[in-house]
């Protein structure tokens, strides 16, 4: 789960990592008041889950607390990418003598949380990964021995940060973003940039933060922080029925049983020249209620003209799936036509159960690939 | 032979009492599994239709000489039981649970390395070979015995594989799912050198998926160490970057982890990557013909 930026500054807070003053706004009105409360000059930031706010022209200083009035009133209701923005935060604008780059990953590869500081800061690491990647220093935490205060001071003399009072602050920071990031359980803690001011103070003036959706049930805290309002409509209403739903830009809508198997089903559908619509896992049970609720968003998507039903059963149940789908089809009025493959456990029974009702829009295939190229046909 | 299973596991379900331990631990008996023993804190004495119930793993090994543990205890608790299947001297773990939070496997994997001991998972649907032993979820009916090694990050995927494996008339010497998290015991490598050893197995499938980059280190192992032809399938051309696919693991970010560039590390270490499971299921039967 990703954090916003005013969240993932919360939590830099708690663990005493310097962050600058703010205030969350959700109307034009509390960004006045807060502007009117922090002293201004301020900054307005959009808070939305992606990255490119600044080119988007949602981040604006604002001097005067009517400024910042307007300042929010363009940027609220915005689109960022797809994200429309439905807060600011309004913080004291800070002076900047430098900017620097400071994170911590889980990086799966080597199986260990990896730091990664520049004095290149303010663009996009990968930039700077490319172009100088001399100047990107990495360094591993093992697991099991944990982070020690060295390992921070390494961080620093290793980039070339000078000035000894910039040295100490930000190997605190690192130890305390170490913290945090084991507090939270994190993915990504990333400060960029982490500025130092005219007078030689440093501060995170951005978060990126992801938390481990698998921990959340120990961080009621993190848990709370989920923007259930954030996202494509469709994935929410997924989320709510606790369907794993991801939104696709084309027609046929797909719907398998296991990750792994629909996502090569997404990929089939296009390698016959079908466009794929969704991926839509049915997980491990698959019984006749979740055929039901994933029918019901696929087919809340108007682009959808065809659906693909890719089942292997293991511990899904053929017959449970084609009963699933034949009450769906009972309960909810659906045009589009309805591809079926059924394999594994209790299949042929799933079948004869599909035969026997023969709705008009139901087609069973015997395989993967007839599957894909049927339903592609019918979505055209 | 075969890898990791086989008629000398003797098995332990940590979890055994649950509903999902006991159905699938008994279905794992009834295809041949030597099931002995079950943990259950605080149902020490009891019996699961005849299994021997103990209330710690040390005691189900010191009574029953269990040498692999399976583990369906539920997520919050999977880290724990997990080091006291290794602290008993287990030496092969499979761990069906999902939803271990990735920091516990991140130590866990380290764990590891001090230990002699495998572990398979979490998130994972066990290990199968046919004829011999079957720990774990994997519907053994698809399978038959053979001589093809198949190595898979996804569950049903693997069945899809298995069953066009079977169609082609191909068996497999063992099924292994080592799992779709980000952060999974046995690695794709390790199993792989298995194989390589067993003599059983005389091709290999690998099946893979988006992110992280053990395909890519796969390549180089095969490429360095395997004589036995591999062929591999990659599921997730198409899957946006950014958006996870199901499984926690199947993340892209940035350009890497995504399928075309471990399509080409792989072809480019002269392993043949099927565009479809089926197309995948070819390539090995036209191996095996040769």
């Amino acid at each position: 789960m990703d954090l916003y930026e005013f969240q993932g500054k919360e939590l830099f807070r708690r663990h005493g990592i310097p962050v600058s003053e703010g205030r969350l706004a959700m109307n034009p009105a509390q960004a006045r008041e807060a502007a009117q409360q922090l002293g201004c000059p301020v900054v307005v930031k959009a808070q939305v889950l992606t990255g490119g706010r600044g080119k988007a022209g949602g981040i604006k200083v604002a001097d005067s607390p009517a400024d910042a009035d307007a300042r929010a009133r363009d940027i609220l209701g915005m689109d960022i990418g797809g994200h429309v923005v439905h807060k600011v935060w309004i913080e004291r604008a800070s002076e900047i003598a430098r900017e620097y780059y400071l994170s911590l990953t889980f990086d799966r590869g080597a199986k260990k949380p990896l730091f990664m500081f520049t004095r290149q800061g303010g663009i996009d690491i990968e930039e700077v990964a490319a172009s100088s990647p001399e100047a990107l220093v990495r360094f591993h935490v093992d697991p099991l021995e944990g982070y020690h205060p060295w390992q921070g001071r390494r961080l620093v003399y290793a980039a070339g940060v000078e000035d000894p009072g910039e040295q100490k602050q930000i190997a605190s920071i690192a130890g305390k973003l170490f913290d945090v990031f084991l507090a939270c359980e994190a993915m990504l803690c990333e400060i960029n940039p982490l500025i130092v001011t005219p007078q030689g103070e440093v501060r995170a003036l951005d978060s990126k933060f992801t938390v481990d959706d698998n921990a959340l049930f120990r961080h009621a805290d993190l848990a709370e922080m989920r923007d259930l309002e954030a996202g494509d409509p469709l994935e929410r209403l997924a989320r709510e029925k606790g369907v794993t739903y991801v939104k696709l830009d084309g027609e046929v809508g797909v719907l398998g049983n296991g990750a792994g198997l629909t996502m090569s089903t997404v990929d089939v559908v296009t390698f016959v020249g079908g466009r794929p619509a969704n991926f839509c896992d049915l997980g491990g049970g698959g019984d006749a209620q979740g055929v039901v609720d994933a029918l019901s968003v696929i087919t809340r998507d108007p682009q959808v003209r065809s659906i693909f039903f890719n089942i292997f059963g293991g511990i899904t149940r053929g017959d449970e799936v084609a009963r699933g789908i034949l009450q769906a089809l009972s309960q909810m009025s659906i045009e589009d036509p309805i591809v079926v493959r059924l394999d594994g456990t209790n299949a042929e029974e799933g079948r004869r159960l599909l035969q026997d009702a023969a709705p008009p829009n139901l087609h069973v295939e015997a395989t993967m690939l007839d599957g894909a190229r049927r339903a592609v046909e019918l979505a055209a | 032979m075969a890898i990791l299973v086989d008629t000398d596991t003797r098995l332990v379900v940590q979890g055994l009492t649950g509903s999902e331990g006991k159905f699938h631990g008994l279905r794992n008996r009834a295809y041949g599994t030597q099931l002995v023993a079950g943990v259950t804190p605080g149902k020490g004495g009891q019996d699961v239709e005849g299994v021997p119930v103990f209330d710690t793993v040390v005691a189900a090994v010191t009574e029953t000489g269990a040498n692999t543990s399976m583990i369906f205890v539920p997520a919050p608790f999977a880290a724990d039981a997990i080091y006291e299947a290794l602290d008993a001297g287990i030496a092969i773990v499979i761990c069906i649970t999902e939803g271990v939070p990735a920091h516990e496997m991140l130590r866990i994997h380290a764990y590891l390395r001090t230990r002699d001991a495998t572990m398979i998972g979490p998130n994972c649907p066990g290990v199968l070979s046919p004829e011999k032993a079957n720990v774990g979820i994997i519907p053994a009916e698809i399978f038959r015995e053979g001589s093809v090694g198949l190595v898979s990050r996804s569950g049903t995927l693997t069945y899809q594989i298995g069953h066009e494996l079977t169609q082609l008339g191909l068996g497999n010497s063992t099924i292994v799912g080592i799992g779709g998290d980000p952060v999974v015991g046995a690695s794709f490598v390790e199993v792989l050198a298995r194989f390589e050893a067993d003599p059983q197995t005389e091709h290999v499938v690998m099946v893979g998926e988006i992110g992280g980059d053990e395909e890519e280190k796969a390549a180089s192992f095969i490429e360095s160490e395997m004589s036995k032809p591999v062929v591999a399938y990659i599921a997730g051309f198409t899957a946006p970057p950014g958006k996870t696919m199901g499984h926690a693991g199947a993340i892209i970010s940035g350009s890497a982890g995504t399928a075309q560039a471990k399509k080409d590390a792989l072809e480019e270490r002269g392993v043949r990557v099927g565009t479809t499971p089926t197309e995948a299921a070819e390539l090995v039967a036209a191996l095996a013909r040769a």
